[in-house]
């Protein structure tokens, strides 16, 4: 039976579930290391995966990728405006975000398309990418060959962010203001500019994540389908040490986990489905307890808004 | 005089955190009605339709009464841990392990009188929405976890195990019917139905009694102060002597045991049997319930109330207009958000208020 659990489609779905995390923890990083904490990752991924199946369905899977990290920019500037510019409690502006977005697709879902309720019809999905090059390696080239682009752009962010966080000054300056805001308005960093930029990158890709979930991974978008995705990513950024490397750690071993409970449900293993679905909400609140001891580590300005003397 | 004038000031605040209240529910509805407009639903009749669902019949009026009881104290429940600083958006899983509890007390248990049967199932409802609460809390105040991401890990834990209760084959699942339910509770661990004709039972009772209790706690008891202090200053309420760990645990297990508690009554009251995923999203709407009460128990009532209309009304303006009742939802993340601006820009009014007056008295 373990034979039958751990093969090559166990690494390959690994992947799929890991992409959406990935993506989320990103933007968590980002928006955390810029001293903003963003609660509403969640619901930025729903409206992300709501508007890449409108756009996908009025104009093909690009427009819809196109819509989802416009939707995700836009909720992230709203963020950013609340946590910002009025300076209000960051989580209860996050909260907002995640609650509007399990409500507003249900009210324009029927509008776009009559007789639909909480779920659309299926649209066309993003093509995979076939890449003959990283095909033809061996044992890892089947499976890292033909997947979504947008499975090979979060795995590209990885990389991209860590250059960007820690060599540049760009990212030099936003660490400081997750930090120590103060001290770098003092030296002439500008904390709202850099904060609102934070949050558009943190928007879009959470905004990117929703869309890989329902131009992707699924072909459609139905109610509350991120399933909590937005808050293990935030969980494997913690556990990540708010590190785009470390995130991405964390949400390869959380996928592989994933993963490999999905294989061995369908390879047979008595344990009842519901129960198995509750399985990555348990591995979650696991890796925060495993944490135990080595608190903190995040960065010390997260979620307080900077008020200038 | 001074005295008198210190007074006035304390007053002065309420009433503007009163008006932003107001200003709130205004703008919300507002926004609703513009969301409606882009739309190609009409607004006026989809919320003329929520108030007659709400208000037009004896059965509706009845619904809403019934929905205010889990929104009451789901919003007592946010409010406690909120006073307390911590942010419980973990209600709607605490009240699905609440009504959990309550029906299997309810259909397990038998032969009890009345009375002492529903205390037993209401009992079990408020410790097993208790228990949700105490995992996160201990997180919370041993490991510095934030209390959100545990709770939401919980909320979904929550909805499966109760899904896999009244699946097929569930330990829970009424075997003589094709409905993922439970079996049906015992007579005798019933709320007594007090409107003849409709649903409405005496949970609301119940829920106005612990209305008061929750109210007599925070502002007349030591330990209800010392819960309040640590969420207004953490560190000086530690250096007083106040056990911090202690307060943010004990919050969040109270806050949890009234999230149960309402998911319990609900069981007993309405549907006499578990139905997997029976709450329609209370635990989300008490987030804005309380905050629309700013925290005040009471207060909490009369937003409750409100909610209640919404929820009850919601449902015949889903049926006639085609309106997703989900503008609840809506409703209640446009409500969070302008409660959450409410506050600093009230603050920064103030503080440009008080520079004017510095100016004044300068010149």
């Amino acid at each position: 039976m373990l034979h039958d659990i751990l093969n090559l489609v166990l690494l390959s779905s690994t992947l799929r579930i890991a992409t959406p995390l990935i993506l989320a923890s990103l933007g968590g990083v980002v928006a955390e290391r810029s001293g903003v904490t963003n609660i509403g990752l969640e619901g930025m991924m729903l409206l992300g995966a709501f508007l890449a199946v409108v756009g996908s369905f009025y104009a093909g899977p690009w427009v819809g990728v196109a819509c989802a990290l416009g939707g995700g920019m836009l909720a992230g500037l709203i963020h950013g405006f609340m946590s910002i510019t009025v300076k209000a409690n960051q989580i209860i502006s996050g909260t907002a975000i995640n609650i509007l977005a399990v409500g507003l697709p249900n009210i324009l879902i029927p509008v776009i398309w009559p007789e639909h309720f909480a779920t659309t019809p299926v649209v066309e999905t993003l093509p995979c990418i076939q890449l003959d090059a990283i095909g033809k390696l061996p044992v890892v080239g089947p499976i890292l060959n033909a997947q979504s682009p947008i499975m090979y752009f979060a795995f590209l962010m990885v990389p991209f962010l860590h250059v960007m966080l820690y060599k540049t000054r760009f990212g030099l300056r936003l660490r400081a203001l997750g930090e120590h805001p103060k001290a770098a308005d003092t030296l002439g960093v500008h904390v709202v500019r850099i904060r609102y930029i934070a949050m558009l990158i943190s928007g879009s890709l959470a905004g990117l994540g929703g869309a890989f979930l329902s131009i992707a991974y699924q072909s459609q978008f139905s109610m509350a389908m991120t399933a909590g995705r937005g808050f293990i990513g935030m969980a494997a950024m913690i556990f990540g040490r708010w590190k785009p490397v470390g995130a991405l750690v964390a949400c390869l071993l959380f996928g592989f986990a994933d993963a490999f409970q999905a294989a061995a449900q369908s390879a047979g293993v008595p344990i009842p489905p519901d129960l198995f679905l509750a399985f990555p909400y348990v591995l979650t609140l696991i890796a925060l307890v495993s944490l135990a001891g080595k608190r903190s580590g995040g960065p010390a300005a997260a979620g307080k808004p900077y008020i200038a003397a | 005089m001074n005295a008198k004038k210190v007074h006035m000031h304390v007053d002065s605040d309420r009433l503007i955190a009163w008006l932003r209240v107001v200003v709130t529910v205004v703008l919300a509805f507002l926004c609703g009605f513009l969301i409606l407009g882009f739309t190609k639903f009409s607004p006026a009749g989809a919320f003329g339709a929520m108030f007659r669902g709400a208000f037009g019949s004896k059965r509706g009026i009845a619904e809403t009464f019934l929905s205010m009881t889990p929104l009451i104290l789901s919003g007592l429940g946010f409010a406690l841990a909120y006073q307390c600083r911590l942010f419980n958006i973990g209600l709607e899983g605490q009240i699905a392990m609440g009504g959990l509890i309550a029906a299997y007390l309810g259909y397990a248990l038998t032969g009890l009188p009345p009375v002492v049967h529903v205390a037993v199932c209401l009992l079990g409802s408020a410790l097993g929405g208790a228990l949700w609460g105490l995992g996160p809390g201990y997180l919370k105040a041993r490991y510095g976890i934030h209390e959100v991401i545990s709770v939401i890990m919980l909320n979904h834990i929550a909805f499966k195990v109760s899904a896999y209760m009244v699946s097929v084959g569930g330990p829970m699942k009424d075997r003589s019917d094709f409905m993922p339910a439970s079996p049906f509770i015992a007579k005798s661990a019933e709320l007594t139905r007090i409107w003849e004709g409709t649903r409405l039972n005496i949970g609301i009772v119940i829920a106005l009694v612990v209305c008061v209790m929750v109210w007599v706690f925070l502002y007349k008891t030591s330990p209800g102060f010392k819960l309040r202090a640590v969420g207004q200053n953490m560190h000086t309420a530690g250096a007083t002597g106040i056990p911090v760990k202690s307060y943010t645990i004990l919050a969040m297990v109270l806050s949890g045991a009234l999230g149960g508690l309402a998911g319990g009554i609900e069981i007993l009251g309405i549907h006499h049997r578990l139905l997997a995923q029976f709450s329609p999203g209370y635990g989300f709407d008490a987030i804005a319930v309380a905050l629309l009460g700013l925290l005040n128990p009471l207060a909490i009532v009369a937003s409750a109330f409100l909610y209640g209309v919404l929820r009850s009304g919601s449902v015949l303006m889903q049926v006639v207009t085609g309106v997703s009742k989900d503008m609840v939802s809506v409703l209640t993340a446009i409500i969070i958000f302008f409660m959450g601006m409410g506050e600093p820009i009230g603050r920064y009014l103030k503080a440009r208020s008080f520079e004017k007056r510095k100016k004044k008295y300068a010149a």
